[in-house]
């Protein structure tokens, strides 16, 4: 099947942001952070058409980062991100309104000033996606879709609970048709009882719309239930990247398994104390990565080539890849085999 | 029988607010044994930090504690003054906040806070309090303890400012600590190294632990006894094992049933309809009924808990595992 979202070594380098004052100091010797940070390091992935890529990894490794380079919400320092054949991005801005995205915070997201009706059909407007005129029934049918009832347009954003401010947000972001849905922690900040209720909807329409998808959560299970395929962060690299049940069933990386080892799973038969697994240390600073290998000061299988030299992406099979200097050849046969 | 150290009886933590009487924690009551970890689950806004406040004495205007009884080792903390409920707290019973942020002070050292938090309960010399304080420190997992006492809370990441939260609540080894979902805002593989810290801890000390958390998979693997609350009252109550495999409130069954762990990845899951109330304008009788397919008429006026077998709900029409298996 062909690849219809293609992110092509992509970086993104943020840099120290200095105020012309703390320039001057830093010249003098003053202690000032003048490192930048590698948040995105040359990411090579692609997404068929239909498909949700989950996308997991520690607080800080990158993720939304990604997420938003891929949106075109950042330019990319390097690299670029493909959608059908055209790009996201021209001279630094957003030329294509076919990739949205839904956030964590879906109050921070929706301006409180703003009816929830006139936030839906600002951007569709705009792009002359409805008119002005045909804007109610336009929303209206938005909100049918994702389970608001199309009286409230009227409302400002307080007087929803959070579950459906998500569901605006969600509206909003599916009122410009996009092709590819970035969802950043969409289920992060709501009630156990209603993640539920925006799971089975995100599952819903991205079926019914055919949408193409990345999700980001570092809730693994909820990862594990939508996604297709899963790509592991570390430090700003793709450590790991297959079908989400082999990789979760089955975890190449060292990192990947330590990750999932970590998480405290739901219980239901242990009369006793469950043990669980954990990493090793914590992530180190991305203003000074490690050689070699980012994982391999945490990793119980590092050797002197992990700390002297990066590894590579490798095929293992059809669908997986893996970078790792243990991950030998005749593994590799074994998985395939 | 396993010794109690803290026992609480139909509190009632009400807000007298502009908008109305707000019954943010309305007839709460269980027991912790020593060295037990209770879970305490539920909703946002359904009372849990509500109750861990109560528990410390540390609710303010215009909410109070407007019934029941806090026994902690025998003494009614209820009716106790603001001094001598403050001797107790941090030497008897502790709290670890969810933010570890806002419980450091930004302009002293680790060494210094600590030293502050020892003295207000004991009198150590400044060599034997430092001691003190790297011993526990390399407790919870701080590697060369001592020479850490002299960094700022800033030096620290998130993980290892609250395991300094951590040390502090231990330090006069206390028989009760609340740890309000204290590894949230902490990474998944940080998360793990410390609740399983916590745990080994409460075994080794002897210390009982409340553990609020809104994620049943933190408490399944934690807590042997759970608590689920549900607009300001606990809905069920029970060994955690039982609750998670046989639940008997709608609510707690619903939960469970909806978590992405227990379904087919990419099926629908089992969700609970509706959107979590308002504590100002809750039906009467049982809160849960709007939401509830198994609601009728009668739930309109408030179910008892129901005890059996050293378990209990609050529900007219209690699900059970034999329903499961014919529906
Ligand atoms: N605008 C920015 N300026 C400077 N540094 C940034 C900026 N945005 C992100 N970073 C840094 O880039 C790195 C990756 O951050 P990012 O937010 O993408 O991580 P994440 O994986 O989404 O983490 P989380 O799980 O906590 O949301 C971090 O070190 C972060 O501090
Ligand atoms: N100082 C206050 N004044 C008025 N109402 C308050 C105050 N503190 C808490 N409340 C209310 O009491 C209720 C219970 O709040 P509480 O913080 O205990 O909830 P919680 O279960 O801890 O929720 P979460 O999971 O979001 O932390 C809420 O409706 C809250 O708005
Ligand atoms: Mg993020
Ligand atoms: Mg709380």
């Amino acid at each position: 099947m062909s690849d219809f979202l293609s992110i092509d070594n992509v970086s993104q380098i943020f840099g120290p942001n200095l105020t012309t004052g703390e320039k001057i100091a830093a010249k003098l010797g003053g202690k000032v952070e003048t490192r930048s940070v590698r948040a995105v390091s040359d990411v090579t992935l692609s997404v068929r058409k239909g498909e949700t890529l989950g996308l997991v990894g520690e607080s800080g490794c990158g993720k939304s980062t990604l997420g938003r380079l891929i949106a075109g919400i950042l330019p990319p320092t390097s690299g670029k991100v493909v959608i059908g054949g055209a790009p996201v991005m021209k001279n630094g801005s957003k030329v294509t309104t076919r990739v949205q995205t839904v956030f964590q915070d879906p109050f921070a997201s929706l301006d409180p000033r703003m009816k929830v009706g006139n936030t839906v059909a600002e951007g569709p407007i705009a792009h002359t996606l409805t008119t002005k005129s045909e804007a109610p029934s336009y929303v209206a049918s938005w909100f049918e879709r994702v389970g608001l009832d199309p009286v409230w347009v009227d409302r400002y954003p307080h007087q929803f609970s959070g579950g459906q401010r998500q569901r605006i947000a969600i509206a909003r972001a599916l009122a410009m048709q996009p092709d590819v849905l970035i969802c950043d922690e969409p289920v992060a900040s709501l009630d156990v009882s209603i993640q539920a209720q925006i799971i089975n909807l995100f599952l819903e329409l991205t079926r019914d719309l055919g949408l193409t998808s990345v999700f980001i959560s570092h809730d693994l299970s909820v990862v594990q239930h939508v996604s297709d395929r899963v790509a592991v962060m570390y430090l700003g690299r793709i450590v790991e990247l297959g079908p989400v049940a082999q990789v979760f069933g089955e975890p190449a990386h060292p990192y990947t398994a330590a990750l999932f080892g970590s998480v405290p799973k739901l219980v239901l038969d242990a009369e006793e104390l469950v043990h669980f697994d954990t990493i090793e240390g914590e992530v180190p600073s991305p203003l000074s990565p490690p050689s070699g290998c980012y994982y391999h000061p945490r990793c119980p299988l590092a050797t002197q080539t992990c700390g002297a030299t990066q590894p590579v992406m490798q095929q293992i099979s059809d669908l997986r890849a893996v970078a790792c200097h243990h991950f030998e050849k005749q593994q590799a046969d074994a998985i395939s085999g | 029988m396993s010794e109690t150290v803290l026992s609480v009886k139909n509190l009632r933590t009400h807000f007298f607010t502009r908008a109305g009487v707000l019954k943010a924690v309305d007839g709460v009551s269980f027991d912790l044994a020593k060295g037990e970890i209770m879970g305490l689950v539920g909703e946002s806004g359904s009372g849990k930090t509500v109750t861990g406040f109560s528990l410390l004495g540390l609710v303010d205007a215009p909410g109070r504690i407007v019934e029941g009884s806090i026994k902690l080792n025998g003494t009614e903390l209820t009716t106790l003054s603001d001094v001598a409920l403050r001797s107790r707290r941090g030497r008897e019973i502790s709290m670890i906040f969810q933010d570890p942020i806002a419980t450091l002070n930004p302009m002293l050292t680790i060494g210094q806070q600590m030293k502050l938090a020892i003295d207000a309960h004991e009198r150590l010399g400044n060599r034997a309090a430092e001691i003190r304080a790297a011993e526990l420190l390399t407790q919870v997992g701080i590697p060369s303890a001592a020479a850490r006492l002299r960094a700022y809370p800033h030096e620290f990441s998130g993980g290892m400012r609250q395991r300094v939260a951590i040390a502090i609540a231990l330090l006069h080894r206390p028989s009760v600590i609340v740890a309000d979902e204290p590894t949230t805002a902490l990474d998944v593989s940080i998360q793990a190294q410390i609740l399983f810290q916590m745990r080994d801890l409460a075994r080794e000390t002897g210390t009982a632990m409340i553990w609020i958390s809104h994620d049943l998979a933190v408490v399944s693997s934690l807590a042997s006894k759970l608590a689920v609350m549900y607009a300001g009252r606990i809905v069920e109550q029970g060994q955690t094992a039982t609750l998670l495999r046989d639940p008997r409130h709608p609510y707690t069954a619903g939960l469970i049933a909806s978590l992405p762990a227990t379904a087919k990845p990419g099926a629908p899951l089992t969700q609970i309809r509706g959107t979590t109330p308002s504590l100002l304008s809750l039906p009467p009788g049982c809160a849960f009924a709007p939401r509830c397919d198994r609601a009728t008429d009668r739930c309109s006026t408030e179910p008892n808990m129901t005890v059996q077998d050293s378990r209990g709900w609050r529900c007219f029409y209690p699900v059970s595992q034999r329903d499961e298996v014919s529906a």
